[in-house]
């Protein structure tokens, strides 16, 4: 729960305002229950650094990313037109997303279809409200002592060469940062992507988040970091398989922003 | 004059061949479907200068990348010896290049015979890491007889060519020491130098070891030469082409396909007049003639060194996906729809196809489209487009996905999202809880 109202764009359009940036927050974020507290923790940065901002509500829709990955490209246009006719009727210049599938396809995919927006990831916006000193790592949590791992998801790492941003937001903490075997470039899908997450997987020799499990204990981290809502689900899948939910923690980057800063 | 003539018609023969040969494999790539990768031409250059001819992907594996290196310098280098011999062999000369060359011409042959050195070790090593070591990177179920010898034969022949290469000259070096006949003292021979001893002391015999190691090496290289569009190995030759015309977008950017772009326009704009792109009627691709000349073009390049499918996510957890395999099949169907081309003509129907008859739907739904297949070729091949194309068909004209999958499309195509949630209740994380 937010102490504060979210605004919605058609609020905002019916004020006669304009925000600065469009919230996008994804279907996992709109309707996974563990996604949804992300969801709320990045209003809460947003809120508390005072941009203004808003989100579609209701008109939101899928972006189209799972369609278009799974070989759907009437349906992926079908959404992307879509939104795009919404998006542009609110005359959005700026979006913030808080999934990396909704960064990619907005970001790539939409120019094409009529829909050019400046784009970023929630962890590219902590990233910059950390450079220009509106957003620090004071008055919360300490993560003092534990160990942090970012596990890179696919969709911001290697589709979009965004690595050190999600980093930058965990380097001001007063904690240990410490990179998987695989990481970055070289980093382990999570097992999700491509449509994964909607379907059973083929058959083989073991699932591929129990795969990145390794890395994760390999490294002693005591918190896996991500960014995005579908690793989310697979990592704390996996963190439950290895039945290691007491000792280690699953966070999105938004979330241990908000913690370390007690918001 | 016998031996001039014989040399010419040997070198006639084996260019017209490997020039008939490669151009089928040009025509069998551009039976692939149009796709515009002449733009960016500054950047272009620039990716290739740093990626085939800098080999900077190779370096994640620095054992393999320093041998390769090896091979690479030294192919390249030694193509200038290769060069001389060549004019030797036309105009009846012996080492052409010494008496212009002067001082240098000494340098260059003891580079030759340093990185003649640096090939054989190299080859040697790869021979025992495919061989002896057996490393995982090349087994698989792709892996069958053929790609495993084509590997070994191409280092065999390689350990051959510089073992002649370096006989040939401990032998012209010891007649240089003779003064026998023309053999006048040109380079010099850090390497065969200590070979030399080894050799026979009579002339008689080191001109027949010299003249055989000329003759083994050059026949050798030519064969080899006409070898390369049988193998993996014309990858030396594709690479550079093939890292030009790299995908220059973000690798989470998927291609638009312009014929639905259409399709939708109508559908939501019922005044919309499409216009005439000239996309052919089907959606993604069945056969690698559905697949653009890019595509194919990669499957050619590829050197089968197994990267793509050491990283799959997939393939590490035991599924049927291989990307390598993707390559493989892509490259050998084409090669059967270009066979079945020179046999029968046009319009022959084989009745197979890339999807069902090489590659099977279970290596394609097992694909999570993480980019780390295409992260990890050193040219730069995509076998994720290909996946995705096949997919596209698979979905588009043939109604196949997985039905979960048909679940999650309906729900986005109803309510908006993967699930079968109300899009009405789409901010209810901001009130109710």
């Amino acid at each position: 729960m937010t102490s504060f109202k979210i605004p919605t764009m058609a609020e905002m359009a019916a004020q006669g305002q304009q925000p600065e940036i469009l919230f996008w927050v994804g279907c996992a974020g709109s309707f996974d229950e563990r996604a949804q507290k992300i969801t709320r923790d990045i209003c809460k940065i947003l809120h508390h650094v005072g941009i203004s901002y808003a989100v579609l509500g209701t008109e939101e829709s899928c972006t189209g990313d799972p369609a278009k990955r799974a070989g759907n490209e009437f349906l992926f246009q079908m959404q992307a037109m879509t939104n795009i006719e919404v998006l542009n009727a609110y005359n959005i210049k700026k979006i913030v997303t808080g999934c990396p599938h909704c960064f990619n396809t907005i970001r790539n995919e939409y120019p094409g279809l009529g829909g050019s927006y400046e784009v970023i990831h929630h962890t590219q916006l902590i990233q910059q409200l950390i450079d220009e000193g509106k957003l620090k790592a004071e008055g919360g949590e300490s993560f003092k002592g534990k160990k942090i791992t970012f596990h890179d998801p696919c969709y911001l790492g290697r589709a979009n060469n965004v690595y050190e941003a999600p980093r930058a937001a965990l380097e001001i903490l007063d904690t240990e940062l410490v990179e998987m075997k695989r990481c970055k470039s070289n980093g382990l899908c999570c097992g999700a992507g491509g449509g994964q997450m909607f379907k059973e997987p083929e058959a083989g020799k073991k699932e591929i988040n129990m795969e990145r499990m390794q890395d994760v204990i390999e490294a002693k981290a005591d918190i896996i970091a991500s960014g995005c809502p579908f690793c989310m689900t697979m990592l704390s899948d996996g963190v439950k398989h290895q039945d290691k939910e007491g000792e280690i923690q699953v966070l999105d980057i938004a979330e241990i922003t908000v913690r370390a800063n007690g918001l | 004059m016998i031996a001039q003539a014989i040399f010419i018609i040997i070198l006639g023969v084996a260019v017209y061949l490997f020039a008939k040969n490669a151009g089928k494999i040009r025509r069998n790539i551009l039976l692939g479907k149009d796709v515009d990768r002449n733009d960016q031409p500054a950047l272009r250059w620039k990716i290739m200068a740093k990626v085939a001819l800098g080999q900077t992907k190779m370096v994640k594996r620095p054992v393999a990348a320093v041998m390769h290196f090896f091979i690479y310098v030294g192919f390249v280098i030694i193509n200038l010896e290769v060069l001389e011999i060549m004019i030797d062999g036309i105009f009846g000369s012996h080492r052409i290049f010494s008496r212009p060359l002067g001082g240098l011409y000494g340098l260059l042959i003891s580079a030759f015979e340093v990185l003649a050195v640096l090939v054989f070790t190299a080859c040697v090593v790869f021979l025992c890491r495919r061989n002896i070591v057996r490393l995982k990177r090349f087994s698989g179920t792709e892996m069958t007889k053929w790609p495993k010898s084509d590997a070994n034969y191409i280092l065999c022949i390689e350990i051959l060519l510089m073992t002649a290469f370096l006989t040939m000259n401990a032998a012209d070096y010891k007649l240089q020491l003779l003064h026998f006949e023309h053999y006048v003292k040109a380079g010099s021979f850090p390497v065969s130098s200590l070979i030399a001893p080894l050799l026979p002391d009579s002339a008689g015999a080191l001109v027949i070891l010299e003249r055989g190691c000329w003759w083994f090496h050059i026949i050798g290289i030519l064969a080899f030469l006409n070898y390369l569009p049988y193998s993996k190995h014309f990858h030396i030759l594709l690479a550079f082409p093939n890292v030009y015309y790299s995908n220059l977008n973000e690798k989470g950017k998927f291609t638009n396909m312009a014929s639905v772009t259409n399709e939708v326009k109508a559908m939501l704009d019922p005044a919309f007049v499409p216009a005439n792109t000239g996309e052919p009627a089907r959606f993604g691709a069945k056969d690698v003639t559905d697949l653009t000349w890019k595509n194919l073009m990669e499957a050619y390049t590829c050197t089968e060194c197994g990267r793509c499918t050491s990283v799959c996510p997939a393939n590490i957890t035991g599924k049927l996906l291989s990307p390598r395999k993707i390559m493989m099949d892509t490259r050998d169907r084409l090669t059967e729809v270009g066979n079945n081309l020179d046999k029968h003509g046009k319009d022959h129907d084989d009745g197979k196809s890339l999807l069902d008859n090489y590659i099977s739907r279970e290596e394609l739904w097992a694909c999570t489209t993480c980019n780390a297949c295409t992260d990890a070729c050193p040219v730069n091949i995509n076998p994720l487009e290909i996946i995705t194309e096949m997919r596209r068909y698979v979905v588009m004209e043939e109604s196949q996905a997985p039905a979960s999958l048909n679940n999650m499309f309906s729900n986005v195509e109803n309510n908006g999202a993967p699930w079968k949630y109300s899009q009405a209740d789409r901010l209810n994380w901001a009130e109710n809880n």
